[in-house]
Formats: structure tokens, C-alpha cells, sequence
């Protein structure tokens, strides 16, 4: 038996891994560079036209604009969620009639384009005045404000209708079968059992349709509604600054990252149970 | 060239569905509000659905180009290439459609002035409402498109790049020949839901001044005091073209498929 009777010589260590700059890396360079390039030339572009009168004059207009933007959102988005509850029965229900009623209520309103809903309700209406003026609804449908609540309510409870039924649907069967074996009333399994679960399913997409209706409501300023939009358009067609519509940017940016921020700590939150 | 365009838009006007020889516009009669003539509103309204449908089939191919390459980026080991497209769709998808127009409208005036006035032309510099509209809808749609397709992209299992390395492909004949066709498999009902939304937002457009539908609709509305009925037509013209597409893409899925019939 032989053996070794003096160590090894100590090898030298493996050369480092030098990676290559590879052609992804300028890419990243010069598109990281074209953003730094861009927001400096913004900054510039701010800083020469400042001025802390047309923030002190603009400003406040900015803070009322943000005030209506979140209250016609808000408002039409629980009130289309209430909506929405007997619109996705009707989608669910096995009554053909209710279902196609249901069905060709939310195409029309998923299939046309929000703004073209809220020219029909707010000029559209207005050419049945005296109708409406005998039946007393002319001061709702006067106000573009009431004619964009209620042209958002009836689109997002079309949106929400869907993403309710989608949810309650992905709700798998044996989980009402397990209701019915434990000898459950439906309604009591619908709330304690599907409810619950579809709910989980469906808090995203609820979560992208506010950030949807956030974004969406910028069309009220095309009807004479001063949300943050329409703030903003009044400005810049006063000052001709177009750093009016920057400040804008910046304020529905921040709120639609908020808003995102927030409903990823919900889902988080909300769905602890189902991590392993 | 003059004659040439001009025998082009005569052969395509007999294939108009609207007021064409066999349009279905002929069928009113000439002093109705929407015949074809004069009079009627038919062909200006026509023309607006031909704007809005070429503005969305305009965007699509910038959109979708854009979009590709940066799920390309997304996915890259480059940390400034992620962080750099990152805040592209941060700020993209955050941002109301209608200010984008806006921002890229007015923005792009101010820079062409700037530039125009460096090179020594002082006049007003206008920008085509089509070419704005063009980039801020296939920016947005870039944006909402990269997602779409990252998404898709990790759906394709690791095995099949390896597939394509095992066979002595290149990485873009990797890319063309095995990868490319399982991404749009998978990925198309999600830019199906993304194409109709393009072509909702290009109703935006009519702001910045564009005759699409809703500007030729809303013109008419204006001048005959008609204005249920042409906002109705305009939002019937809008459902034509999402049902128009919706068969589209199902034709599309169909044939994307059809290696999986068999199963």
C-alpha cells in the first residue's frame, strides 16, 4: 500500500469569473441614462418656468380638483358595486331572459368606450329636456357632475358585475357539494362558504378597476367638471405652462401607486392563511 | 403618384360598407340624417369609423413591438435594464390615457418648436393629431403589452430554451422558432382584452382634435341638435368594431391552437 508522504502543492485559485459586458448592460446604461437625462430636463424645464404665484394661485385648484376626482370615484365605485350584485345574478341565472338582459348590459357597456357613455348621458339626455323637465330630472341630468357619477356607476357595475360572477364561478364545485353533504342551507353556504373564498379571487381585479375608474375619470373635464384634470386643463389654458400637466402626472401617479401599494398589503394580508 | 392614389381610393371606396356601391348607407333614402350625400351625415361618420379602426390597427404593430422587447428587458439579468423598464410601465400604467395624450400632444409641440427654433424656423409647429394619438396609445398599450407578455414568458418552461441550446439553435432561433409561437399562444387572450382596450381609448383622440367616430358624431350631434340618437350610433359603431374583433381573436386562438385539438 502506498501513500503520499508529502502535501500537495497548493493549486493556484481558479481565475475569477470575469463577465463580459454584454450588450444588455449598455442597453440598461443608456436607458437608465435616458431617465436620469429625462428627469433632469424636466427639473430644468420646472425650475425655469417656477414661479410661487402660480402655486399659491394654482395650487389650492390642484387640492379641490384631487377632492372631486376621489369623490366622484369613490362614490360610483360602491355604488356600482351595489349595482353589480343583481347584475352578476342575472349573468349566473339560469332564467334565459335575466341572463341575456344581464348579458347584453354588461357588453354594451364593456364593449363602448367610457367616454363615448358619458357624451350620450350628458349631451344625449339633454335633448329630451321637457320630458325630463315634466318627470323633475332635469336638475340631474343638468349638472355634469350627476351625469358623470351616474354614467360611472353603470360602467364600473358592468366591470364589477363580471369580476363578481368570474370570482363566485372559480369557486370549485366540490366546495358546494361539501356545503351540501354538510346538510348547509344554500343560502348559508353561498355567504360562509363561496362568498369568502370567491372574494379572495376577486380582490385584485377589484383592486385594477379603481386604479381603472381613478385613471378613467380624467374624461369628466371634457364635460365641465372640474376634477384634477379639468383643474389642470383650466390652468394651462390660463398660463399656457406645461408644467401644469406635470404637476398633474405627479398627483394621479402618486394616487394609483397608493392605491396599488396599499391593495398589495391587503392581498398579503388577506391571504396569509393560504401560505405554506 | 396623384392619379395613382386617386384610383386607389376609388377602388377602395366600392368596398365601403357604408356608402359604397353596396353600402348599407344607399339603403336611405337621400334627405335622411345619415345617407351619404350633402345632406346626410353617413359619409362624414363613415370616415370617422375608418379613422378610428386605422388608428388602432396603426398602434398595434408600435405597441406590440415596444412591448415585446421590454418583457425582453423585464426579464434580463441587467438590473438597470429592469429598473429602466420598470418605471416605464410604472409611469405609463399609472398615468390617465387622456393625460398621456395630453402630455405627448403638447410635449411633443413644445420639443418640435425648440428643435425647429435651434435649426433657425420661427413659426407655429403643429403636430398630427393621428401621430400623437399613434404614440400615446401604443405607449400605453407598450406598457399594459410588456406584462402581458412577461407574464407569458414565465409561463414557457425552462426546458424548452434548453431544447432550443441542445439543438444547436442561436438565441434568436430559439426565440423565432420555439419560443415565439408557445408566447402568443399563451399570451393572446390577454392582448385580446388589451386590443379592445386600445380601441376604446382611441376615442380620445377626438379631443385633440382627430375626426374619429366620436368627433364626426359629435360634430353631427352639435349641428342637428340630434344628439341621443349620434352619440347612440357612435357607441353602436364602437360595439361593431369590439364584436368585429372579438371574432377575430377567436378565429386567432382557434388556429393558434390547433396542435392541441388532438388531445
Amino acid at each position: 500500500m502506498s501513500h503520499r508522504e508529502a502535501m500537495l502543492p497548493a493549486l493556484p485559485p481558479p481565475p475569477g469569473v470575469t463577465r463580459r459586458a454584454s450588450l444588455s448592460h449598455y442597453i440598461g446604461l443608456a436607458a437608465l441614462g435616458f431617465w436620469i437625462a429625462a428627469s433632469v430636463g424636466i427639473f430644468l424645464f420646472v425650475v425655469d418656468s417656477w414661479s410661487v404665484e402660480k402655486l399659491t394661485k394654482y395650487g389650492p385648484n390642484f387640492i379641490s380638483g384631487l377632492g372631486v376626482t376621489l369623490t366622484l370615484v369613490s362614490i360610483s365605485v360602491v355604488l356600482g358595486g351595489i349595482l353589480s350584485l343583481p347584475i352578476a345574478y342575472g349573468r349566473m341565472s339560469k332564467n334565459k331572459v335575466l341572463s341575456w338582459i344581464a348579458y347584453v348590459y354588461v357588453y354594451f357597456f364593456r364593449g363602448t368606450p367610457l367616454i363615448t357613455q358619458l357624451f350620450l348621458v350628458y349631451y344625449g339626455f339633454g335633448s329630451f329636456r321637457p320630458y325630463l323637465e315634466a318627470v323633475g330630472l332635469w336638475t340631474f341630468f343638468r349638472d355634469a357632475w350627476f351625469c358623470a357619477l351616474l354614467t360611472f356607476t353603470l360602467n364600473t357595475a358592468a366591470y364589477q358585475a363580471e369580476i363578481l360572477r368570474g370570482a363566485i364561478q372559480s369557486v370549485p364545485r366540490g366546495q358546494h357539494e361539501g356545503a351540501a353533504a354538510l346538510g348547509l342551507p344554500k343560502r348559508i353556504a353561498f355567504f360562509k362558504i363561496i362568498l369568502p373564498q370567491a372574494m379572495i379571487v376577486a380582490l385584485r381585479p377589484y383592486g385594477n378597476e379603481i386604479i381603472l375608474m381613478i385613471k378613467g375619470s380624467a374624461i369628466v373635464a371634457i364635460v365641465t367638471v372640474f376634477d384634477l384634470m379639468g383643474e389642470t386643463r383650466r390652468a394651462f389654458s390660463r398660463t399656457y405652462d406645461f408644467q401644469m400637466y406635470l404637476w398633474a402626472a405627479v398627483l394621479y401617479l402618486i394616487m394609483v401607486e397608493m392605491l396599488r401599494n396599499l391593495w398589495a398589503w391587503i392581498e398579503v394580508r388577506l391571504t396569509r392563511h393560504l401560505k405554506r | 403618384m396623384q392619379a395613382a392614389f386617386a384610383a386607389l381610393s376609388t377602388f377602395v371606396s366600392w368596398f365601403d360598407p357604408f356608402c359604397g356601391p353596396v353600402g348599407i348607407l344607399q339603403l336611405l333614402s337621400p334627405d335622411s340624417l345619415m345617407s351619404c350625400g350633402d345632406k346626410g351625415w353617413g359619409d362624414e361618420i363613415a370616415y370617422g369609423f375608418l379613422i378610428t379602426a386605422s388608428l388602432a390597427i396603426c398602434t398595434l404593430p408600435v405597441g406590440l413591438f415596444l412591448g415585446f422587447f421590454i418583457a425582453l428587458a423585464k426579464q434580463s439579468e441587467e438590473k438597470s435594464l429592469r429598473l429602466a423598464t420598470n418605471i416605464y410601465t410604472t409611469i405609463f400604467r399609472g398615468l390617465p390615457e387622456l393625460l398621456t395624450l395630453f402630455i405627448v400632444y403638447y410635449g411633443l409641440q413644445i420639443v418640435a418648436q425648440q428643435v425647429m427654433a435651434a435649426l433657425g424656423y420661427e413659426g407655429p409647429v403643429e403636430i398630427n393629431a393621428f401621430i400623437a394619438g399613434m404614440i400615446a396609445l401604443g405607449v400605453v398599450f407598450s406598457a399594459y403589452c410588456s406584462e402581458v407578455l412577461l407574464s407569458a414568458f414565465k409561463a414557457i418552461p425552462r426546458g424548452q430554451y434548453e431544447a432550443g441550446d441542445a439543438l444547436g439553435f442561436h438565441r434568436g432561433r430559439t426565440m423565432r422558432l420555439i419560443i415565439l409561437p408557445q408566447l402568443v399562444r399563451i399570451a393572446l387572450p390577454g392582448l385580446g382584452n388589451l386590443w379592445m382596450a386600445l380601441l376604446k381609448d382611441t376615442a380620445l383622440v377626438s379631443i385633440i382634435g382627430l375626426p374619429d367616430i366620436l368627433r364626426q358624431t359629435g360634430v353631427a350631434a352639435r349641428v342637428t341638435k340630434h344628439a341621443f340618437e349620434f352619440f347612440s350610433l357612435a357607441c353602436l359603431l364602437f360595439l361593431v368594431l369590439a364584436m368585429v374583433s372579438s371574432v377575430v381573436f377567436s378565429t386567432l386562438e382557434r388556429y393558434t391552437k390547433r396542435s392541441e385539438v388532438g388531445r
